[in-house]
């Protein structure tokens, strides 16, 4: 038995890291920045340079709102609360910088934007954080409801249905830079993505962050070693409210106008889906699924009408198949990699592919059958889905799309089961090669 | 010497159930104090009382001198009260070093702190090494605590519960489940990492009870029924009757 | 006034037997399972479309029956083979998943149906006026619907009192915990339950869909409202849920037939504030903000009694 008082050696808390790993840590940084200011010389039409500012604006706002779900446990149905509010108050502050021209530039906005997130992240998380779980989830709903209903009523505030609008270009310039062309926006967005991200990768090493994660897993056990959930929570939501406001903010700068959709409920209900399709278990799932879910609607959306439905499926099959996201996916081959037995699996996922798109495909041209009779029963019905033409009278139609649907099922069924057992076969051996899952 | 704890008529009801009936018990500065009783007896819920976990029905509790009685629990732990639970309750998904530097950080001053560096902390950092070898699961430091074997997440959840520095220690039956050889560490920890504080513990083997306290109270029904020493409670009739009667039969 | 006061009342408890039809089944789902159903005022939907579409085949009266039943049938597939499934993964990911469920089930109702109003009708036998109180003509439809929500109320009662399967449900409000050891067919129960909630939604879904709007975002506009009465009247509490339904009903409903607002008690504003946020809070009527009203009232509650009125349990 060790002497209680003596000496602690030093290996006994987990190493500092290495010179090395701190360099890759900070490479990887500096790799994205560069990564950032190089993207618009390689893709450089407007329409990707505003998926790009797109995208970024999602990142901060998934992010965010994986302080509130992944970090602390969570569930919130109003996160577009604090992101329209941001918005809102951004294009008012280039209305009153312009008119008042004041010497505050573009890039500066975004912290008005942050600072009304935080503010009535500030002032309603209080009540909604002192429930958490399901009653959380609920109260979260009830709130953005009501700013939502009385963001409809203030109607010199928020302009009605129509919005407000403000021009970007009127304001301050640094560098002349106007801030009118998309790639002067998209630096914008990309510098500040960098900048949250950081900061909210920097939160999370934190004694608070640290105690999210605890309150996440053992709320009960928080109190016991000198913790009050609730403050925790309420910090937490605070700090949620401000990123999204920044994402807020950009946003409506991209667009210049906010109106009542960027506090809606479809608004809440799109970040919930990028971040749990991305993954909330790991600091980089929201950043997958905010990419994910913005390329997904912006191209689904152009491939079929009823993209929606598609969304909804992929979410709903996420939450069935995958609660761990994307990342959570690649994740779970990291010791299997590691241990090399990676090759093991690949077979397996390769004979599970064919029926199970099969399977898909079947889904997707009755879907696409049924959309053709009843949306538009007028029309031509040789129709093209997913670029891919055919009639939609022909009644072999809905034979084919029985047939892949059920046949692909069944024979689906039997490749998961064994993509589960060569799988488990794998990371068995794995493990006997001493890596840790 | 002075008081760590003490009950005043506390009683506790649900509805109409009665669990805790005025009871009255003092727990002197740096006593190991023993809790036994049948199951059911109400010792859990007596532990729930005197951590904030429930509020009592009637009559108050002190925690040196101070009342405690209606505080929430997190106040308590501050004031320098910490307990252990009966079923683990540990930080499931975190790792063991985690678990207990989560134990730390208040104690260590840095509470809600969103400025600093959580693995740049000096103080914190050893405290937590300290902990974590004197519960012995330096081996077991970055797995996560949900797949730690029963044992150990037993030595953890000791750990945490010891790991703020608190001088009122209250462990609920930190040896249930386990084998004859895991008990015998057990103990010698608890012995060690109790050292120069006060123990209130709930135990049910009596092995453990009369070798590690140095004062035993015997609840039953929710009343204590006797209070004393070791010989004085073997000697006991009543204790006798109620309790131990049982087992030495 | 007495007019209206009357009249509001009546569309009031109305209205609110409504929501209690929904929320019953939503708490009992809630206690049974854990989960909180996002996709209950969906199947409310489902019950309006269903009814719609049946009444267009065979008439009122068998979709009454019909739409319910299919309803609950696809509700109880929706448990055994998506719920049950995602369980093991815990409560927020079933929360999720019928979050999921409602955003998938109204794109498909949207496709099946449009996004415009279906002209779903009040059947011919209940279309006259059931009597004129002062000068209003209150319709029969609307006393049929009261009537209806109310014998399922009583029924609902007396399968909670004098059943096994209204014991366990009992058992179930009062210890959630003991759920797990009912025995064998907690599987069976499970479905059943669910089943049945989603049922009793349809069935408000039915009698609400003529009389109200039947259109694709009917469940959307009713959802945040039904879990506004299961919080305020407590999770999981059955007997808070029906005085928060009621309380809602008549509150939301005495709302809206009232045209008071600031300027009218204390004269029109100064006309420079005319053009500030400030105009818009002194003209609003409290006709307007009647659909924020439950909100307001979560936020009240929540500062006074965060768990509800009658609730005692945490999550």
């Amino acid at each position: 038995m060790s002497d209680a008082t003596a000496k602690i050696p030093a290996t006994i808390a987990p190493p500092r890291p290495a010179a090395s790993d701190r360099l890759k840590f900070y490479g990887i940084w500096i790799a994205a920045a560069l990564a950032l200011l190089v993207l618009p010389k390689l893709f450089s039409s407007g329409g990707s340079l505003t998926t790009f500012s797109l995208i970024g604006i999602s990142i901060i706002f998934s992010l965010s709102y994986n302080i509130l779900l992944g970090q602390t446990g969570m569930l919130s149905f109003g996160h577009a609360v604090y992101y329209g509010l941001g918005g809102f108050l951004a294009i008012h502050a280039i209305n009153i910088i312009a008119r008042n021209k004041f010497a505050i530039p573009l890039p500066l906005v975004p912290l008005v934007g942050g600072a009304a997130g935080l503010v009535f992240a500030m002032l309603l998380g209080w009540v909604s954080t002192r429930r958490s779980g399901t009653a959380f989830a609920m109260i979260s709903l009830g709130v953005a409801e009501l700013v939502a209903s009385s963001a409809l009523i203030l109607r010199t505030f928020f302009g009605g249905e129509a919005g407000v609008s403000a021009n970007r270009t009127k304001v301050l310039r640094l560098f002349d830079w106007s801030f009118g062309p998309q790639i002067q926006i998209y630096y914008l967005v990309a510098a500040w993505t960098l900048i949250a991200v950081i900061a909210m990768y920097a939160l999370t090493r934190t004694p608070l962050g640290r105690m999210c994660n605890a309150v996440r897993d053992n709320p009960e056990r928080v109190q016991f070693v000198g913790y009050d959930p609730h403050i925790i929570r309420y910090i937490a939501f605070c700090f949620s409210g401000l990123f999204a406001g920044i994402a807020g903010a950009l946003a409506a700068i991209n667009f210049e106008i906010a109106n009542s959709a960027y506090l809606g409920a479809v608004q809440s209900g799109t970040v919930l889906f990028a971040t749990y399709i991305g993954g909330v278990g790991f600091f980089i799932g929201p950043i997958v699924g905010a990419i994910f879910v913005t390329l997904l609607s912006l191209g689904l959306s152009d491939l079929t009408q009823v993209w929606q439905l598609y969304f909804g499926l992929i979410f709903i099959a996420v939450v069935m198949f995958a609660p761990g996201g994307i990342t959570g996916l690649l994740m779970m081959h990291r010791p299997l990699l590691k241990a090399g037995t990676l090759g093991q699996v690949l077979p397996s996922y390769l004979v599970a592919f064919i029926p199970t798109l099969a399977m898909i495909t079947g889904l997707m041209l009755g879907i696409e059958t049924i959309v053709h009779f009843t949306v538009n029963p007028g029309e031509d019905s040789h129709i093209k889905a997913f670029g891919i033409p055919f009639d939609a009278a022909n009644p072999a139609i809905w034979v084919v799309a029985a047939v892949l649907l059920i046949g692909g099922f069944m024979i689906a069924r039997r490749t998961w089961a064994r993509v589960a057992a060569s799988w488990d076969d794998a990371l068995t051996t794995a493990r006997e090669k001493g890596v840790a899952a | 010497m002075s008081t760590a704890i003490e009950l005043r008529g506390v009683e506790k009801t649900f509805g109409i159930t009665s669990v805790i009936r005025n009871v009255n018990l003092t727990v002197a500065q740096g006593e190991r104090h023993a809790l036994i009783g049948p199951n059911g007896a109400g010792k859990s819920t007596l532990f729930n009382l005197i951590s904030g976990y429930m509020k009592p029905s009637v009559g108050s509790i002190l925690l040196r001198d101070q009342v405690i009685s209606g505080l929430p629990p997190f106040q308590i732990n501050r004031r320098g009260l910490s307990r252990s639970f009966q079923v683990t309750n540990v930080f499931a998904k975190m790792s063991v070093w985690e678990n207990l530097r989560c134990a730390v950080l208040w104690a260590t001053g840095h509470r809600y702190a969103f400025w600093k560096n959580v693995d740049n902390l000096p103080e914190v950092r050893d405290r937590t090494a300290q902990i974590l070898q004197d519960i012995n699961l330096v081996s077991r430091r970055d797995v996560p605590a949900g797949l730690l074997t029963y044992a150990e997440q037993r030595a953890l959840e000791i750990g945490i519960t010891i790991a703020g520095g608190a001088d009122v220690i209250l462990l609920d039956e930190p040896t249930a489940g386990m084998s004859h050889a895991e008990t015998e560490r057990a103990v010698a920890l608890i012995r060690r990492l109790t050292e120069g504080r006060t123990l209130l513990i709930v135990e049910h083997d009596m092995s453990v009870v009369f070798g590690l306290a140095d004062r035993i109270s015997v609840l039953v029904y929710g009343q204590i029924i006797a209070s004393g020493t070791p010989e004085e409670i073997r000697g006991n009739p009543k204790v006798k009757e109620a309790y131990l009667g049982e087992e030495a039969a | 006034m007495l007019e209206l006061i009357v009249i509001s009342t009546l569309n009031g408890v109305l209205y609110g037997m409504l929501l209690f039809l929904m929320a019953s089944g939503l708490t009992v789902i809630f206690s049974m399972l854990g989960v909180l159903n996002f996709a209950h005022a969906s199947f409310y939907m489902l019950g309006a479309f269903f009814g719609f579409q049946i009444s267009r085949w065979f008439g009122f009266w068998p979709a009454l029956i019909l739409a319910p039943l299919l309803a609950g049938a696809l509700g109880a597939a929706v448990e055994r083979y998506g719920l049950r499934h995602v369980h093991k993964n815990g409560h927020v990911a079933e929360l999720l998943f019928t979050f999921g469920l409602a955003f998938a089930i109204e794109e498909i109702v949207q496709i099946i149906w449009g996004k415009s109003p279906v002209d779903f009708r009040v059947p011919p036998l209940l279309d006259f006026p059931a009597f004129t109180l002062f000068s209003t003509n209150y319709p029969a439809f609307k006393i049929f619907m009261l009537v209806v929500s109310i014998v399922i109320f009583i029924g609902l009662l007396v399968v909670l009192k004098r059943t096994r399967i209204g014991l366990i449900v009992q058992a179930a409000l009062t210890h959630p915990h003991m759920v797990g050891h009912l025995g064998h067919n907690v599987g069976r129960i499970f479905m059943l339950v669910f089943g049945v909630g989603t049922a009793l939604a349809a069935v408000a879904g039915v009698i609400a869909g003529p009389a109200l709007v039947t259109q694709s975002n009917m469940a959307g506009l009713l959802g945040p409202i039904l879990f506004v009465v299961v919080v305020v009247g407590g999770l999981g509490s059955l007997p808070g849920a029906f005085i928060a339904s009621l309380l809602i009903g008549l509150v939301q409903t005495f709302a809206v037939s009232m045209n008071g607002s600031l300027a009218g008690a204390f004269g029109p504003l100064s006309p420079d504030y005319a053009a500030t946020w400030l105009s818009d809070i002194w003209n609003v009527t409290v006709a307007q903000i009647a659909p924020i009203m439950p909100y307001l009232l979560l936020v009240l509650i929540l500062i006074f009694r965060p768990m509800g009125l009658l609730g005692t349990r945490d999550t």
